[in-house]
């Protein structure tokens, strides 16, 4: 028991605890990054019409703009002493009641700087490319402002220094996501799975709020400092418990098992949405969270355990989907829950883990928004048909496309020199060195998982730009204009280079290292794991070759193994969800319904039908003959005087 | 004189001022057989009152007299106004106040 305490006690001192330092210089207005892209979205939002004509240039502006406040806002960092980096800028008081205190205030560290420039960078290309990708769309206007709002609401996320607030930015991000998934709801898939998203995170977003609550119960703030600071004194109870509602609250948000199932269908939103909220910011939320709250999950490793084990699971379902599906979206999609499980699982190894998550993290925004956008270019090309059954001999038609849609494949299978293999591979020496069993049941995972990668996006890549065209009738792609290329060129260029520039010389982990605690040794470049993935990756290459490059594709994609219709079926996640939540839900509703229209009304209708029909047949009395009126009141009388008598005698 | 008399006179007036009420559909006529009965009352109360030596039962007579006069003029003015409007004094056509 004692020993327990020490060691509790010990892991709680290596946490940063201290308070960051007051914001000052260019810093002190960090209030602008949120105030650009609200701008814009209020703007183009309440502006209506009149904006149509200029409101895209609005709408790429502010971010913009966010971006170039957010570089300065870096630079200014840099400036300072690794351990003075972490400052806060207080804002106003939103709430003050009794011993609730909620200031609303913006933390500037190392963490949420590497957000800000990932989300108004990246977010920045796509708004670029979605001004060429929306033009023929009547509607461009409302997208750029939901796009900004998106943004500001994502940007909130990051830098808010309390959970309350934290958790507007969430919820502002769910709506967003929702409002654009479900852009064009006319289209009844659209509506459906904007619906669904929204549901799925609902039951996330549940958890989160839990935990703030027990936050205020337990701690009485909900401020960083707050929490952290008291959190060493918890309760283990507590602290597994905070674990496990904020792991909940980032499976609703970052579409882990098992709340999974919104994402591939979320892919019915414009492409630039996709890129943008389902790939590269929106869904790694639940990822950020987990390293920001690092000091309640240090505290429990069973809360830990089952968030690298939601990682090791989620790497390997969504890889196993990726692989039959022929919507190159979905395919994407289902890539993309495989590399936020990634991100999970090396979050969940602790401090020694935080780094490579969020490596791995901005890593992956560039060259999934890269790959997002080169399925949105070929998209647009070929009529809005996504079946890649449909596609093929596209190299030589889109050579631009092609090319940083292939660097893009080449960084998330992880190639060396590209940003996956150095993002990637310390996640997967990260999980072996876990060690015991534990270890090796995650290496192993994540290790199958970087083989079927490599399986699912050269499929990916035979099917779309080798082989013979198999295009519909009427189709004539072209590349696509140069607001578009150029976006996907400057993505491909931070896939080619940022992974090798983040690990070499360790400099992301060095630049977090102050505000995770933690600094790992820069890892070597070749592991034996890292030599046994980049075999399997060659491996699953050549049998995808075999398998997609070597056959022609056939136009309708045959019955296939069990385990293909199961992945086409997405492994039944929908299946479950309506076997154990949608179905007995309905149940209960349609008891409900019964139970109110057969006992509650039943039990009133029936008093009032039988006094209706009593009174019914009673009224007949009244006949409008005066003399059987008469005859009655004579009747009356007569009874009445015989009473009388009667009584007197 | 035999205060029996009177009554069973009095019960011969009431009972026939009571069925002409339940048989005939004159409003003119039922109205006649009403006030044979209230008169038929009216002899049992001077016959009782004689009797007894009371003055009481003579009282209520001429109130009832007086209350009879004023139903009378009551009665023949909605007689009046129905037979103006139908062109009937059947009591039986006028059934409209009804279930």
């Amino acid at each position: 028991m004692t020993g327990t305490l020490t060691a509790v006690a010990a892991r709680a001192a290596a946490v940063p605890t201290e308070v960051p330092l007051a914001a000052a210089g260019v810093q002190r207005a960090a209030w602008l990054l949120l105030v650009f892209p609200l701008a814009g979205a209020v703007v183009l939002l309440l502006g209506g019409r009149r904006t149509n004509r200029w409101g895209h240039v609005v709408g790429v502006a502010m971010p913009l703009a966010a971006f170039v406040y957010g570089v300065i806002a870096f630079v200014a960092m840099l400036g300072y002493p690794a351990d003075q980096r972490s400052r806060e800028l207080t804002l106003f008081t939103w709430i003050h009641v009794a011993r609730f205190d909620v200031p609303v205030g913006l933390r500037l560290d190392q963490l949420s700087i590497c957000f800000v420039l990932l989300i108004t960078g990246v977010g920045s290309l796509i708004h670029i490319f979605a001004v060429g990708y929306m033009s023929h769309d009547p509607e461009r206007r409302r997208f750029f402002g939901y796009m900004n709002l998106f943004v500001a609401s994502m940007l909130l996320l990051v830098l808010a220094d309390n959970y309350l607030v934290l958790y507007v930015g969430w919820e502002g991000v769910g709506l967003t996501s929702y409002l654009l998934i479900g852009f064009w709801q006319y289209k009844p898939e659209a509506a459906t799975a904007a619906k669904k998203a929204f549901v799925a995170n609902r039951v996330g977003d549940l958890g989160m709020s839990i935990a703030i609550m027990l936050m205020f119960a337990v701690f009485g703030s909900v401020t960083f400092n707050g929490v952290f600071g008291q959190v060493g004194h918890a309760s283990p109870g507590v602290t597994t418990a905070l674990g496990l509602l904020l792991l909940l609250g980032a499976c609703g948000k970052s579409a882990q098992l098992p709340l999974q199932s919104w994402l591939l269908d979320a892919m019915e939103g414009p492409t630039p949405v996709s890129a943008l909220i389902h790939a590269a910011t929106m869904v790694t939320a639940g990822v950020y969270l987990i390293v920001r709250s690092g000091p309640i999950f240090d505290l429990s490793s069973n809360a830990r355990l089952l968030v690298t084990i939601v990682g090791a699971a989620t790497l390997l379902f969504g890889a196993i989907i990726s692989c039959a599906k022929d919507d190159i979206k979905k395919a994407l999609a289902g890539s993309t829950m495989s590399q936020i499980g990634y991100m999970v699982l090396a979050a969940g190894l602790g401090p020694r883990g935080y780094a490579f998550a969020i490596g791995l993290l901005l890593a992956h925004g560039f060259f999934k928004a890269g790959l997002f956008l080169g399925a949105g270019s070929i998209k647009h090309e070929m009529n809005d048909e996504v079946d890649m059954r449909r596609f093929g001999g596209l190299r030589t038609i889109m050579p631009i496309t092609f090319a940083t849609f292939g660097i893009g494949y080449l960084a998330i299978i992880g190639i060396p020199p590209f940003s996956g293999f150095f993002a990637k591979d310390t996640v997967i020496d990260a999980a072996f060195e876990t060690g015991g069993t534990t270890g090796w049941v995650l290496g192993l995972a994540a290790l199958i998982g970087a083989g079927i990668t490599a399986f699912y996006m050269t499929r990916v890549m035979f099917m779309t730009f080798a082989g013979e065209r198999r295009w519909d009738e009427g189709v004539h792609p072209h590349e696509v204009p140069p607001i578009m290329t150029s976006p996907m060129i400057l993505l491909a260029i931070g896939s080619l280079g940022f992974g090798a520039y983040e690990t070499l010389g360790d400099r992301l982990a060095d630049f977090l290292g102050p505000v995770i605690g933690y600094v790992p040794a820069e890892p070597a470049l070749f592991t034996p794991a890292g030599i046994v993935a980049l075999v399997l990756i060659a491996a699953a290459i050549v049998l995808a070759w075999a398998m997609y490059g070597r056959r022609p594709v056939p136009a309708t994609a045959p019955h296939g193994s069990p385990l293909t219709v199961a992945a086409r079926k997405e492994l039944y996640g929908n299946a479950v969800n309506e076997s154990l939540l949608m179905r007995p839900g309905q149940w209960l509703t349609r008891l409900s319904v019964y139970f109110d229209n057969r006992g509650v009304d039943g039990l009133v209708n029936t008093i009032a039908a039988t006094v209706g029909g009593t009174s019914g047949r009673v009224r007949r009395v009244q006949t409008g003959f005066v003399r059987s009126y008469a005859l009655s009141m004579l009747v009356g009388a007569v009874l009445l005087v015989g009473a009388l008598l009667l009584v007197r005698i | 004189m035999n205060p029996g008399n009177y009554v069973a006179l009095a019960v011969i007036l009431f009972v026939i001022g009571a069925v002409g009420v339940l048989i005939r559909r004159n409003a003119m006529v039922i109205f006649m057989c009403i006030e044979l009965m209230l008169n038929a009352v009216n002899l049992a109360f001077v016959a009782f009152a004689r009797q007894h030596g009371q003055v009481d039962g003579q009282v209520i007579a001429f109130f009832v007299m007086v209350v009879a006069a004023a139903e009378v003029v009551v009665g023949l003015a909605i007689l009046m106004a129905i037979f103006r409007a139908r062109r009937s004094a059947s009591v039986d056509d006028a059934n409209l106040l009804k279930y």
